[in-house]
């Protein structure tokens, strides 16, 4: 797998083991089944994640959110879009850690994901391979605005047209 | 379409031009846009070999969506599709003879001898 | 009408050049097809039987002259010099190369146009009444707010990947003509009962396809600062829990259906008392802003029905029947609104050449401020015509082939391309349209029979409405043949409903005496001045069932 942020590809430091093996791991994803488990063995300083699925409700996931430091939503397609939903329903909840997308979504969908509230995308190494870096710091540049209000991306055009209207002062 | 078993032949391997979205047809070393070009299928080994070629085109990215299609062939020598689907695809939209295959290659609808 | 601003043009340029280097890694490789398809239809552009398709957005219907003759030229360059409107306000073009797709996009960015979201698992091209802004029945125009929709809706981070695809109509008049109740949202535009301040009543779960269903309330009253929040929030419980397993059922109407309206009223008003509407609405400036687009033109002060358009219907007995016919009131004295037909006897229905694309845009700057309507009738609309100048439009019309007086009746037949085109479609639908209205054609006939809405689609996927048909036709393939389904008493409008099936599916040479013996019926039990469905709805299905059954050659299998 591939991980990529919005300054492009980078090393994982999260390392994907059952709550019985993370000891010694500064930072470890761990299944959602083992969440509990897991904050009980954690190590003063270890950085600890979870899986989720994207049928996952979110009030499941934000029971345990502030204690996580990761959690990673998995994409089984690119085009099941659920996992922007629940990110936007994380984000929401107050969830302030680390959001991964797992699975193989495409370049055109990078500055998607950041605008719903995700930090980070785990690829598959095949698709990593067939769309390089280069394609997904492209997508986050093609719009320079937007049409939402709301959503953690650049400018958008609502605000921008107010500004133009009050001359700058907001 | 990534099993040969029942194909009903003879057949000839159709597809979509990636490009120009062209109807196309498999010649044996390339894609045609006259049917009449086509190269028909008229065994099973052949048919595997056809279906094998445009699996390759599709990942080549030449064409799309490129399967087999049983045909008939016509007194004309073109490879006419059972199916009236395929038919129109050959030939053009049935509403406007002056579009579409029909009207680039003279003759072509004759040959096929169109029935509907 | 609505003019692009700079951040308006920005992002269609964006668009373009986003779309071109998405073709580029497409033929390099990088993106396989099945990544591509996406991508592509939400650029409106689907691979069909013979080549290309481009869908172009036509925005709530409404259209410049000046956009109609980029159109024009369009099809000129790029196709084979004609278009195809469609049932849902959109421009199709048969012929396209994808190689140039990005160079037709620039030239509609040109025009403060694109094709964005007109196909997809997205929300679609919203769509409104035709007659917006001026018919004498309208609470208010629904345009500022489609505007306003289009804008939030397009290139959304949250919604671009549906479950399925998702369309809105809106209506601001008291007789539905944007048939809101069979979209995903429907809204209308309402008069509170004891504020009187408007607001929107909201449909939801409409649609037709395999599973035809009309809308259910799931607001009986909005206010408008409210809108765009609760849009999203209905937006996100569908995305959230609308089926992935199967996409015959992945429409909003299935997951409405399958936990009832009432639990997912609950759901979306869960979602929406977690939001702040102020957050995500426009502010009113914004607001104020797009309304101001859409203000009336400067109309003269005219008097209703002026002696020289009394003399030329006198005068004229077709050019009487045409204005009857096709002409729509206007709330302003002494305008009219005019259908311009694309429904021609033997003609594609909504097919339009290039030149007369010219025309009609030329008759749009010279009666009508320069602006037409597209219906999801498959029409054109001159909204603003002078009641003095309609004769000189009706003469100019005529010359262009262009003046049909059938707005409304037998042979203002809805039809989808069909197989003729379409990869999607089971059986031909042009055809079928072209055979009924020849065989109806004489003015007489169709006068007698009245208004009448046959709706032909050529798959289960209904694009030519025919659920909603007072007759509609289903094209399907039956043991290898070309064979057609038909139902009665579907309604688009107010009485929204569903047709029922009369019985086994037809030959297409069958179906224009099967369609005659229903009007039969029709004919011999009206009472006087009763519509064709109304005498439908009094006589139940039966005895049309029977006169239908009563002649079919083969088997009722």
């Amino acid at each position: 797998m591939t991980l990529l942020d919005r300054h492009g590809f980078r090393p994982d430091p999260f390392r994907r083991l059952p709550a019985a093996e993370i000891a010694g791991h500064p930072a470890v994803i761990v299944p959602l089944a083992d969440v509990q488990a897991g904050l009980l063995v954690r190590a003063l300083g270890q950085r600890i994640g979870i899986d989720i699925a994207n049928t996952l409700p979110a009030e499941d996931a934000t029971a345990f959110a502030n204690q996580v430091d990761l959690i990673a939503i998995a994409f089984p397609g690119f085009a099941d879009g659920r996992g922007f939903t629940l990110a936007r329903r994380l984000r929401r909840a107050g969830f302030r850690g680390i959001l991964r997308a797992v699975g193989p979504l495409i370049p055109d969908q990078f500055a998607y994901a950041m605008a719903c509230g995700f930090d980070e995308v785990e690829l598959p190494d095949a698709v990593a391979t067939r769309q390089g870096e280069a394609a997904w710091l492209a997508d986050l540049a093609i719009y320079s605005t937007s049409y939402q209000r709301d959503y953690a991306r650049g400018q958008n055009i609502l605000e921008a047209r107010r500004e133009a209207r009050t001359g700058g002062a907001t | 379409m990534s099993t040969a078993k029942l194909q009903p032949l003879p057949a000839i391997l159709i597809a979509n031009d990636l490009l120009t979205g062209d109807t196309v047809f498999f010649t044996g070393d390339g894609w045609t846009r006259h049917p009449g070009e086509a190269l028909l299928a008229g065994d099973e080994a052949a048919s595997i070999r056809l279906e094998a070629a445009g699996q390759e085109a599709m990942q080549l990215n030449r064409v799309v969506d490129a399967y087999l299609v049983d045909v008939v062939l016509s007194e004309g020598g073109i490879p006419v599709p059972r199916h009236f689907r395929e038919r129109f695809r050959l030939l053009g939209p049935t509403i406007r003879p002056d579009l579409g295959k029909q009207a680039e290659f003279p003759g072509l609808a004759a040959q096929a001898g169109r029935t509907r | 009408m609505y003019r692009y601003d700079e951040f308006d043009a920005a992002f269609v340029r964006d668009r373009v050049a986003q779309f071109s280097a998405q073709v580029q890694r497409r033929l390099a490789g990088a993106l396989t097809e099945d990544e591509f398809k996406p991508l592509r239809l939400q650029n409106g552009v689907y691979l069909q039987l013979h080549a290309y398709m481009l869908r172009i957005a036509i925005p709530y219907g409404t259209l410049s002259a000046r956009q109609l003759r980029q159109l024009a030229l369009i099809g000129e360059r790029f196709d084979r010099s004609y278009g195809h409107f469609t049932t849902r306000q959109n421009l199709q073009f048969n012929w396209i190369q994808l190689k140039d797709v990005p160079e037709i996009l620039a030239l509609l960015a040109d025009v403060e146009m694109h094709a964005i979201q007109t196909s997809g698992n997205c929300i679609r091209n919203v769509t409104a009444d035709q007659f917006a802004g001026v018919a004498a029945d309208e609470i208010e125009d629904p345009r500022p707010v489609a505007e306003l929709i289009r804008q939030w809706s397009t290139a959304h981070p949250e919604f671009s990947f549906l479950p399925r695809k998702f369309k809105i109509a809106v209506t601001g008049a008291a007789e539905d003509r944007a048939a809101v109740s069979v979209h995903d949202i429907g809204l209308r535009i309402v008069r509170h009962p004891e504020t009187g301040e408007t607001g929107y009543a909201v449909l939801v779960g409409g649609g037709l396809g395999r599973t035809p269903m009309v809308g259910k309330w799931v607001r009986d009253f909005l206010p408008k600062p409210h809108l765009l929040a609760y849009l999203e929030a209905l937006m996100r419980v569908y995305n959230a829990e609308g089926r992935r397993d199967n996409k015959y059922k992945a429409r909003v109407k299935i997951l409405v259906h399958e936990i009832g309206i009432e639990a997912f009223r609950d759901r979306v008003e869960a979602e929406f008392a977690q939001l702040d509407p102020l957050r995500i609405q426009a502010d009113a400036a914004e607001v104020g802003r797009i309304e101001r687009y859409f203000a009336p033109p400067a109309y003269a002060e005219l008097q209703d029905n002026p002696p020289a358009l009394r003399r030329a219907r006198a005068a004229n007995p077709e050019f009487d029947r045409w204005v009857a016919q096709n002409g729509f009131p206007h709330k302003v004295p002494g305008y009219q609104a005019v259908t311009l037909s694309l429904k021609g006897i033997g003609e594609a229905p909504g097919d339009i050449t290039s030149a007369g694309m010219r025309l009609v845009a030329e008759l749009a700057d010279r009666h009508s401020f320069g602006e037409i309507r597209v219906t999801h009738a498959q029409n054109l609309v001159l909204p603003n015509v002078r009641q003095d100048e309609l004769f000189d439009l009706w003469h100019a019309l005529a010359a262009g082939g262009l003046a049909t007086a059938n707005a409304g009746l037998i042979t203002d037949i809805i039809a989808c391309p069909g197989l003729d085109y379409c990869a999607l479609a089971t059986a031909r639908s042009i055809p079928i349209a072209q055979a009924l209205a020849t065989r109806f054609a004489a003015p007489d006939r169709q006068q007698e029979i009245g208004p009448l809405a046959i709706k032909i689609s050529g798959c289960i996927n209904a694009c030519g409405h025919h659920h909603v048909g007072h007759i509609g036709i289903l094209g399907l393939e039956k043991r290898g043949e070309e064979s057609y389904q038909i139902t009665l008493g579907g309604d688009a409008g107010n009485a929204s409903a569903i047709g029922e099936i009369l019985g086994p599916g037809l030959g297409a040479d069958e179906v224009p005496d099967a369609i005659e013996r229903l009007l039969a019926v029709y004919l011999d039990h009206r009472q006087p001045g009763e519509l064709f469905v109304d005498s439908v709805r009094r006589l139940g299905i039966q005895p049309f069932k029977a006169a239908f059954n009563a002649e079919l050659r083969h088997d009722a299998a």
